[in-house]
């Protein structure tokens, strides 16, 4: 417990000052609509996509590839380009076996980059809109973000991660003899770097296929805690960019309260369920201890929840143990942090889906102070309703409806490693993952096929893109409108009642939407295992 | 029918026999979906009757399933019984102005004589002479003689009002009866538009259209019905996989519980009743919207004569200049005041006579200066000598023209009675001035306490008077007041409401003169008097029928009711949702997994009877709540903060626990009865 109130009170204090930074270097951007905004949006994501597509399809004949790594399948070099251009990471292959330095360096860490940098332009230009300045300029946006906020934090985490042993090379896979006589092929690579920026930028894929879990992309407990940092601090910025851009810092503070309660509420579950024994040991007469299954001993018997609910509330997505092995209401754990997707969520765009959830509260509470419902002293009408109501939908369809589609096909219901209940969630696993742009996996599962790849690579682009435009269309309906003045008879957005709202707005809709699949899921597994 | 009759008509029982049995012939013919469409839920709900009843005759017809198609449809009657009771009450309103409403004959003036005709035969710029004991047939103005008249068919209100022409009380209603004297009316509007016309059309809804609130909630609804649909259309894959075969019975059951129809049911019925209860306070709107953006005003312009103060100013004291006695500025005051008919003069008069002791006499050879607003100043000139009373600068304006001096303690003596909220009247005769009366008006009986009312929900009001600064200021500060309009003119109002709407400021007023017409149709609301001119009528949004300026603050408190309506049915019906999910399903999937029983936390009797509790909760509730819905939420003046937290708790909280309480009696009654 002690590591994980460290854990969250550094990133809560490095945040804030982080927070002033990226509004000191993104604040000055005034001018431009968000039509003008969207359109260069638009046109450096099709870029993001051509490129890393591009890079991929042609890294067996592009240089630094000193392990000689062949051609990828078509659907896999789709999966892959939409899932580094969504910032999402999901990783359908293992960096290891499948990826040239090239492709790993150019193609993939590249687009974790300018994708988290996407994320935080967004913010930006919607806190721009909504204060009433003018969307700015994308370009400027992405060229600031990546430079000068990215850039020099990835670098700083990579320095502190090569000193506790995160290799950082260009050679080739080393051949060790064990003890045994046996001969090991031992990977490695430009390692530091790319795991740097895969923590801070809520991007999650890892240079070796085992993600975080494995001892060069995590070696002891000092990285495992550099590491965990560096999942939340830019999503828990990113709020107080909000703040600082819109001039409500009370409004912002609430929030940043209400997503550090979720988060803090969802770890204390998480560790809680971990620590009842693993399922498999149930009716077994056998000595019983925490469930200790799929986990890394080295960082502790605490850092795995922690970091599971981490990696989910942010839309990271990278790992430190294996989800798959987690007991069953223990991983509804991080599928709730995926389905609300804004406990801090991903860089940039966590903040943007508080938005959609605050305008939806803001929209049913504010109704009943006797008033026509405003955000930040804008009136919320039909116009901003469609565009929120749209917006949320998105989630549930791509989750839902994937799940559902992919539990009656056979190359949905054939792929998975358990029958019932967690097979079930397997499946909802990896939808939720791609839609909420998270990136982790449930693992077993074969989602290496045709049908998973270009499945989930239509649902992250989706579910990447319509949260982003629609509240950027919103906020520029809203900022077209004139700002009521603060009175005893407006609704307040700097109170604990407000707070109240937010929490209350987050929590029904979520429940509403994912509760029958999370009885069916993770709930049915603990309770058919508690009657064993 | 009198003021109170009508009064009751509006508010009396919700469930009165004659609506009753309208609504419910009325719910059977909404059903064509024509009409359902309107509300994208209420259509869903229709369309899962629609196939709970197809899979009956295709699929199985067992207790259960019919149970469950009975219940779907009765939910949709009872919805469209909501909105149908709503509108026979607005109906029985319509009905009253109706029978105001009728043909008569009336006397057109043509050239060189009059001439017969119907009422329905009137065109603009005719014009009509009506006397003592007729109809007047049109909406108009009067142009020539006086008359007074009737309008307690429009108003309610017995007493007679004085209706002649120039000034600003010109405007004469259809249907309205001159009881004396006899006027020439100029048509204003033709048959079929007057404005009672309008009102009959308005208040039977005929052109009702849905209000920009009332939208952007209709497209939160649907926005979550789509969500609730794909959830349950989800499910029956999903149930497949764990081999639980779902009916269509049940998945409709599930759907219909989710979708928000206790809102969308009483939608409708909640705008009628917000208009129907504006009536009941005898202001007619021209338009819903206009109520409902009642409820997002800010700040409140009202006129400080009349509707702050009494109205009718009194001298209190004579204050003399030094070297005057204050029996020789009376008797100045009083013969200056000779032929002065307004209360102002006369209660100059009733004071010096009391100080002189003696009645006043009629000067010889006199004759009377009126008062006008160029000059500012009236009084009496005679052969002998000039007597003038008005406004410090008026008078002052006056004795120095005629070389006279201004005493030093003057501006002393007027701006000390100002600064405690009177009226100073400086006194002239010739070229000297004698003193200052000292007019004192009296607030309203409670006004503060009506101030108070509005700031603590958060508006602000805003005095406008033709008073000097001083003057305004004192009388601000008295009745509690935020701000104030001194020396108004009437283009300042209108300037004072743009300057305020660029702030973002959201304004209403009330006014009744042809020079209040351009601020009543810039300000955001605007109520004007039925006693106003026509122009006044036209260019506001609402009239007032009892010509009560303070009329104001209840049209504010119907449109924030409307809203807080509508805010807590939604909050109410969303939050039913959590209950119903533990009722429905573990009863969906308890016999394909045993083990989920345990979420059963009702501990109801069978699966069946689960999901049927649950519908017949969720239909029930509808009924349950029309009075609701129709009153309209209590409103409270109170901080929006503290209004939130409460019907937080009422419709929120509550609405979470209740439908467990609900459910669960509806379960045991079904099992005890031994249904399901």
């Amino acid at each position: 417990m002690i590591l994980v109130t460290i854990i969250i009170v550094v990133s809560a204090v490095l945040s804030w000052y982080l927070g002033q930074y990226m509004t000191y270097i993104l604040d000055n951007n005034t001018g431009g609509n968000w039509k003008s905004y969207l359109k260069q949006f638009a046109i450096f994501n099709v870029i993001m996509f051509a490129v890393g597509f591009a890079i991929l399809a042609s890294q067996q004949y592009l240089p630094l590839n000193p392990d000689g790594k062949g051609a990828l399948t078509f659907d896999l070099i789709f999966n892959t380009a939409a899932s580094f251009t969504t910032n999402t990471n999901l990783q359908h292959y293992s960096g290891e076996v499948s990826m040239s330095y090239f492709s790993q360096l150019f193609a993939l860490m590249w687009l974790q980059f300018v994708s988290a940098a996407t994320g935080i332009a967004a913010l930006a230009a919607l806190a721009r809109g909504l204060s009433g300045r003018g969307f700015g300029s994308f370009y400027k946006d992405m060229i600031s973000a990546a430079l000068y906020i990215l850039l020099p934090v990835a670098f700083l985490v990579a320095v502190l991660l090569i000193f506790t042993g995160v290799p950082m090379t260009f050679g080739g896979t080393v051949e060790a003899h064990t003890l045994e006589g046996a001969l090991q092929n031992i990977s490695r690579g430009p390692a530091a770097a790319f795991i740097a920026i895969k923590q801070l930028g809520s991007n999650g894929g890892g240079f070796f296929g085992p993600n975080s879990a494995h001892p060069f992309e995590n070696p002891n407990f000092w990285s495992n805690i550099i590491e965990s940092v560096s999942i939340i601090l830019i999503p828990m910025s990113c709020v107080w960019m909000f703040g600082r851009i819109t001039g409500k810092m009370r409004h912002a503070a609430v929030i940043f309260g209400v997503m550090l309660l979720l988060l803090v509420v969802k770890i204390s579950l998480a560790s809680y369920f971990e620590s009842a024994p693993t399922g498999a040991f149930a009716g077994l007469n056998i000595q019983k201890s925490v469930n200790l299954e799929g986990k890394e001993l080295r960082f502790g018997t605490s850092a795995a929840p922690l970091w599971a609910t981490l990696t989910t509330s942010t839309s990271n997505g990278s790992v430190n143990n294996m989800h798959d092995s987690l007991n069953p209401l223990t991983g509804l754990v991080p599928l709730t942090g995926m389905w609300l997707n804004e406990t801090f969520g991903g860089v940039g765009v966590g903040m943007i889906n508080m938005i959609i959830y605050i305008l939806t509260g803001v929209f049913i509470c504010g109704m009943m102070v006797g008033r026509t419902p405003e955000y930040l002293g804008r009136k919320v009408e039909t116009q901003e309703m469609k565009l929120v109501l749209l917006a949320l939908l998105v989630h549930p369809l791509c989750i839902l409806g994937g799940t559902a589609l992919f539990t009656v096909m056979p190359w949905g219901a054939e792929t998975v490693h358990n029958a019932g209940a967690h097979g079930f969630t397997e499946i909802l696993y990896e939808f939720t993952s791609a839609s909420a742009n998270n990136g982790s996996g449930f693992e077993g599962l074969g989602d290496n096929t045709p049908a998973w790849n270009i499945a989930t690579g239509i649902v992250m682009l989706v579910a990447r893109y319509a949260p982003i435009v629609l509240p950027l269309m919103a906020a520029g309906s809203l900022s077209a409108k004139k700002v009521s003045p603060d009175t005893s008879g407006t609704l307040h957005t700097d109170t604990m009642l407000f707070g109240a709202v937010i929490l209350g707005s987050i929590v029904f809709i979520g429940a509403l939407l994912f509760m029958p699949v999370a009885v069916l899921g993770p709930v049915s597994e603990h309770m058919a295992g508690a009657l064993k | 029918m009198t003021k109170t009759e009508r009064r009751e008509a509006r508010s009396s029982a919700i469930f009165n026999k004659q609506s009753a049995v309208y609504a419910a012939v009325q719910s059977f013919k909404m059903l064509s979906p024509k009409v359902m469409i309107k509300s994208p839920v209420m259509f869903v709900t229709e369309m899962g009757a629609v196939l709970t009843t197809l899979s009956l005759l295709t699929v199985s017809a067992d207790a259960y399933a019919v149970s469950v198609t009975v219940i779907l449809w009765l939910t949709v009657l009872f919805a469209n019984f909501a909105e149908a009771l709503a509108e026979a009450k607005g109906k029985a309103g319509a009905d009253s102005l109706k029978q105001v409403r009728r043909d008569t004959l009336c006397a057109r003036i043509t050239d060189g004589g009059s001439e017969q005709v119907s009422s329905s035969e009137l065109k603009v710029g005719d014009r009509v002479f009506v006397d003592a004991g007729n109809i007047i047939p049109c909406d108009g103005e009067v142009d020539k003689g006086i008359a007074s008249v009737d309008e307690s068919a429009i108003t309610g209100e017995s007493a007679p009002v004085i209706r002649e022409s120039g000034g600003d009380r010109t405007g004469v209603t259809a249907g309205t009866k001159v009881l004396t004297g006899g006027i020439e009316v100029v048509v204003t509007a033709g048959a079929g538009e007057s404005f009672l016309d309008r009102m009959i059309a308005l208040v039977e809804g005929a052109v009702r259209q849905k209000t920009p609130n009332e939208l952007a909630l209709t497209v939160t609804l649907s926005g979550l019905t789509l969500a609730f649909l794909l959830v349950t259309a989800a499910l029956l894959p999903i149930g497949r996989y764990f081999g639980a075969e779902l009916s269509i019975p049940t998945l409709t059951a599930l759907l219909v519980c989710l979708i928000p129809t206790t809102i969308s049911a009483l939608l409708p019925a909640i705008g009628i009743a917000g208009m129907n209860r504006a009536l009941a306070a005898n202001i007619l709107a021209k338009s819903g919207k206009a109520v409902e953006l009642a409820g997002d005003i800010d700040t409140i312009l009202l006129d400080k004569t009349g509707t702050i103060t009494v109205g009718n100013r009194q001298a209190v004291q004579f204050v003399p200049v030094s070297g005057t006695s204050e029996r020789e500025l009376a008797e100045t005051a009083m013969r200056a005041s000779f032929g002065d008919t307004t209360p102002e003069g006369k209660s100059i008069v009733v004071l010096a006579e009391n100080l002189l002791g003696r009645q006043a006499e009629t000067p010889a050879d006199a004759s009377v200066i009126n008062f006008s607003a160029h000059t500012r100043l009236s009084g009496v000139d005679s052969e002998r000598q000039m007597l003038r009373k008005g406004a410090y600068d008026a008078v002052t304006a006056f004795v120095g023209q005629n070389g006279g001096k201004i005493p030093a303690d003057l501006k002393e003596i007027t701006d000390r009675i100002a600064s405690s909220g009177c009226t100073p009247i400086v006194v002239a005769q010739d070229n000297e001035i004698l003193g200052v009366v000292s007019l004192s008006d009296v607030l309203k009986a409670g006004i503060q306490s009506r101030f108070a009312r509005l700031k603590a929900m958060g508006l602000r009001v805003i005095m406008v008077t033709g008073d000097n600064q001083l003057t305004a200021k004192a009388i601000a500060d008295e009745a509690g007041v935020d701000g104030f309009v001194a020396e108004a003119k009437p283009e300042d109002k209108l300037n004072y409401i743009r300057k305020e709407q660029k702030g973002g400021r959201l304004i209403a007023m009330i006014g009744d003169g042809t020079n209040d017409a351009p601020a009543l149709a810039q300000a955001d609301i605007g109520v004007a008097m039925n006693s106003g001119t026509q122009a006044a009528k036209e260019a506001g949004n609402m009239v007032d029928l009892d010509n009560n300026p303070t009329k104001l603050i209840e049209v504010i408190e119907v449109g924030k009711q409307l809203l807080m309506t509508r805010g807590a049915l939604t909050t109410f019906s969303v939050s039913n949702d959590v209950a119903k999910y533990f009722a429905i399903i573990p009863a969906m999937f308890v016999l394909a997994m045993p083990h989920l029983a345990g979420l059963n936390i009702m501990r109801l009797a069978s699966p069946e009877s689960a999901v049927l509790s649950a519908l017949i909760f969720n239909a029930v509730v509808i009924p349950a709540l029309i009075p609701l819905a129709i009153k309209g939420v209590r409103f409270r003046a109170m901080g929006a903060d503290a209004l939130l937290k409460r019907n937080l708790l009422i419709y929120g909280v509550g609405g979470v626990l209740l439908p467990f309480a609900g459910i669960k009696l509806i379960d045991m009654l079904l099992s005890a009865v031994g249904m399901f």
